[in-house]
């Protein structure tokens, strides 16, 4: 009986050493250095950015213990959430980390997040260290509400080149050519794309680029000025019709729709070589640097712009994506604490020492004249691509689920997901979401 | 308040109360500070919920009033249907597929040898974990990919469990009672045990069976017990949420978005506050309508001992 006794509490202790240790990857770090309930508070995302916020936060807590910054971080999905139901609360961080668009509109109309222009006017090195492209994305109705924090993110269509090797193939420059290679793929057993079809704005990705090759950006640009039957553009019919015939032909892993890209496990797909394609945001560059260090080294990481459409009107070199990510500095916060915000905005951010940071994760900082340090980097050639990617570009679209409003934003990726799984057709799709404009 | 000062005259008056004071039971007031508590925390947030549900309100900016906007939103969307359907899916399933083997556990696990005591201790292990930790377990087991299957080398393993909406929502009903048949099981134990010995005694004299003695006597002894767990299955087949969210987040689609997702979604995702709360009164209405008829279910007097008799 004894002995019993002792099993069951070995068991019980280790069941709850297990759910203890699940609980605790959700929890942030610890604060920095000298922060107290009053100091200005910072919220960013876990993965590839999130060791070089840390490092900016922790020598800017050094240098200034006075005015300290306390840093968390959440998991993407769950940030949007927790962030807006936080600043409508009046619980909201100093810094609010954001996408810019309908989302950073929606802040501003509440009167949540301070207008930033008198602060860029009497600052002209802060103003001209991004370059203006960029800077746009923070504009509602000509007043800058957000400055740039991080990286520019482009999508950018990624190949696993071993695979690509063992088949024969090249990377696909039309659309034609890359349904050619579904069928090609299957045969050799490899799943022609990995997607992260649970998170459903990896899906957004498809819909972007499609839509913005066969139709150019004004399509878009129509729905987000919220033109009546907007969604009925000829161009996203036909784009939606061409995702649902790259989903029949086997075109996306088996179980896309249950696969989580917060997770990673979507790009863990193409370093595994399970599947031969994806069509990510530059960001997953730096994990897949860090989990597949080896993978990405040895050069068998492919990558290349979206496929050209026969017939479409879009600039190839368009591209869509993230500009970057941005802080906003939300009005409910003490003066002391907005001070510390934008003196870090100012002197902690984008200084050599965080943008070495970030270009040694790998990725590009929203900044100008830094052509030499990419070329100096062991990824130089990934973040030269990026770079001329996005400062070339045409037209950079921000992801639609961002530049709209979360209402409409919500409603696409639901429905967008029931084009993938062929619930609905692109009729319908086009018909619901006429629906929500101007909401 | 120390009863070592309690004087003999104390003693006996409460060793012998008036019948009156039998009769009235103990003071209404017992009862204050819990009915405090329940107003603050139930029924004024509920009152608040129900205002809400009569405004138009996106989480950042004013609430505005807008009569029966966001009720004709709600009830126009074929999702809240579906959201039904699939929450009366799920119940349904939970109950067929939990109540028997929670009884067949619980009645196996009810007699005293050590292997059974042994075999229980595993069988409760799930009841120790968190939902989102068993939520994020099966994910992982359950993986097209990396998961069980492809790990072992087993093809049956190997399928699209949480991708497939016609099998998706039999995974969940899966999962949820691999987390909660250890609890409804602890519930059939202690009822077993309740039963009195001396009723198989007697049963054995009359030349009954193991399985007459199931049907005959553990069965209809466990009538109050059947009831209490499925009030608990079917009444918290409402509140499942953190582990389906988790799992599939309502999909693929809207396979598996149930009532209390689709609330929390269309209010913290769509941003659309009284929406949500018109779904949150229906979920309380539902709730409180099916809580009362299985109450009914098992009569007025089902407090009372069974014991009397025995």
């Amino acid at each position: 009986m004894k002995n019993l006794k002792l099993r069951t509490a070995g068991m019980a202790v280790s069941a709850a050493a297990l759910s203890i240790a699940l609980a605790a990857c959700g929890s942030s770090g610890p604060a920095g250095t000298g922060a107290s309930a009053d100091s200005a508070t910072m919220w960013g995302l876990t993965g590839g950015d999130q060791p070089v916020f840390q490092a900016s936060v922790d020598s800017w807590n050094k240098a200034h213990p006075d005015s300290a910054i306390k840093l968390d971080f959440f998991a993407n999905d769950a940030y949007k959430t927790k962030v807006r139901t936080a600043v409508g609360a009046g619980q909201g961080p100093t810094l609010v980390y954001g996408w810019g668009g309908g989302v950073l509109k929606s802040y501003v109309d509440a009167g949540q997040v301070d207008d930033l222009t008198g602060f860029l006017k009497e600052n002209p090195d802060v103003q001209s260290r991004y370059l203006p492209s960029i800077l746009e994305s923070g504009v509602i109705d000509g007043k800058t509400y957000a400055l740039p924090n991080n990286k520019v993110q482009p999508v950018v269509l990624y190949y696993n080149k071993e695979v690509f090797d063992k088949i024969g193939a090249e990377a696909p420059k039309t659309w034609d050519e890359l349904m050619a290679l579904v069928p090609k793929f299957k045969e050799a057993g490899v799943a022609p794309f990995s997607l992260g079809g649970q998170s459903k704005w990896p899906d957004l990705m498809w819909l972007e680029y499609l839509v913005d090759r066969i139709g150019g950006p004004e399509v878009f640009a129509n729905i987000a000025a919220n033109k009546p039957d907007a969604w009925s553009d000829p161009a996203v019919i036909e784009a939606l019709t061409k995702i649902q015939e790259l989903v029949d032909a086997g075109g996306f892993i088996n179980g896309f729709s249950s696969i989580a890209a917060d997770s990673n496990a979507d790009q863990a797909l193409l370093y595994t070589g399970k599947a031969a394609m994806i069509l990510q945001g530059s960001w997953i560059y730096q994990g897949m640097k860090k989990d597949a260090a080896d993978f990405v080294s040895s050069g068998k990481l492919g990558y290349t712009p979206f496929p050209t459409v026969e017939g479409g009107k879009g600039d190839p070199a368009n591209v869509v994506g993230n500009p970057s990510n941005f802080w906003s500095v939300s009005s409910k916060a003490t003066e002391e604490q907005k001070k510390t915000a934008l003196e870090y905005v100012k002197a902690g951010m984008f200084n050599d020492e965080n943008v070495q940071g970030l270009i040694d994760s790998g990725a590009v900082p929203v900044v100008t004249g830094i052509e030499d340090k990419l070329a100096a980097s062991p990824d130089k050639d990934f973040l030269t691509y990026v770079y001329g990617m996005a400062k070339d570009a045409p037209d950079f679209t921000l992801s639609w689920d961002q530049a709209l409003t979360p209402a409409q934003g919500d409603a696409m990726l639901a429905n967008l997901d029931q084009i993938f799984l062929k619930k609905i057709t692109p009729e319908q799709f086009a018909s619901t979401m006429n629906a929500t404009i101007g909401k | 308040m120390s009863t070592t000062t309690t004087t003999r005259e104390q003693l006996s008056r409460r060793d012998q109360p008036s019948r009156r004071t039998l009769e009235k039971g103990p003071s209404g007031w017992l009862a204050a500070p819990a009915l405090a508590f329940f107003m603050l925390f139930a029924i004024l947030p509920l009152l608040g919920v129900l205002f809400l549900s009569f405004t138009r309100w996106d989480g950042l900016g004013e609430i505005k009033l807008d009569g029966l906007s966001s009720w004709n939103t709600v009830l126009a969307d074929p999702v809240t249907g579906n959201a039904l359907l699939v929450t009366a899916k799920i119940m349904f399933f939970s109950f067929i597929v939990q109540a028997p083997i929670s009884l067949l556990l619980g009645v196996f696990t009810a007699a005293s040898q050590k292997y059974r005591a042994a075999l229980a201790v595993l069988y409760f292990v799930p009841l120790l974990l968190s939902s989102a930790a068993v939520a994020i377990a099966f994910k992982a087991l359950l993986d097209p990919n990396f998961g069980l299957g492809p790990g072992l080398g087993l093809p049956f393993l190997a399928q699209d469990w949480l991708g497939n909406s016609d099998l998706v929502l039999f995974v969940v009903v899966f999962v949820i009672a691999w987390q909660f048949v250890p609890f409804h099981t602890l519930i059939y134990q202690g009822g077993v045990r309740q039963i009195p010995t001396s009723l198989y005694e007697a049963a054995q004299i009359d030349g009954a069976g193991r399985i007459q003695q199931f049907f005959n006597i553990t069965l209809p002894q466990l009538k109050y017990t059947m009831i209490t767990s499925s009030t608990l299955m079917v009444v918290g087949s409402l509140a499942y949420f953190d582990l389906i969210f988790v799992l599939t987040a309502g999909g693929p689609g809207y396979s598996t978005r149930l009532l209390p997702l689709h609330m929390y979604l269309t209010g913290f995702k769509a941003n659309d506050m009284g929406a949500a709360s018109a779904l949150g009164v229906i979920l309380v209405v539902i709730g409180l309508a099916l809580a009362l008829f299985l109450q009914r279910l098992g009569g007025k007097n089902r407090n009372a001992s069974q014991l009397e008799g025995a």
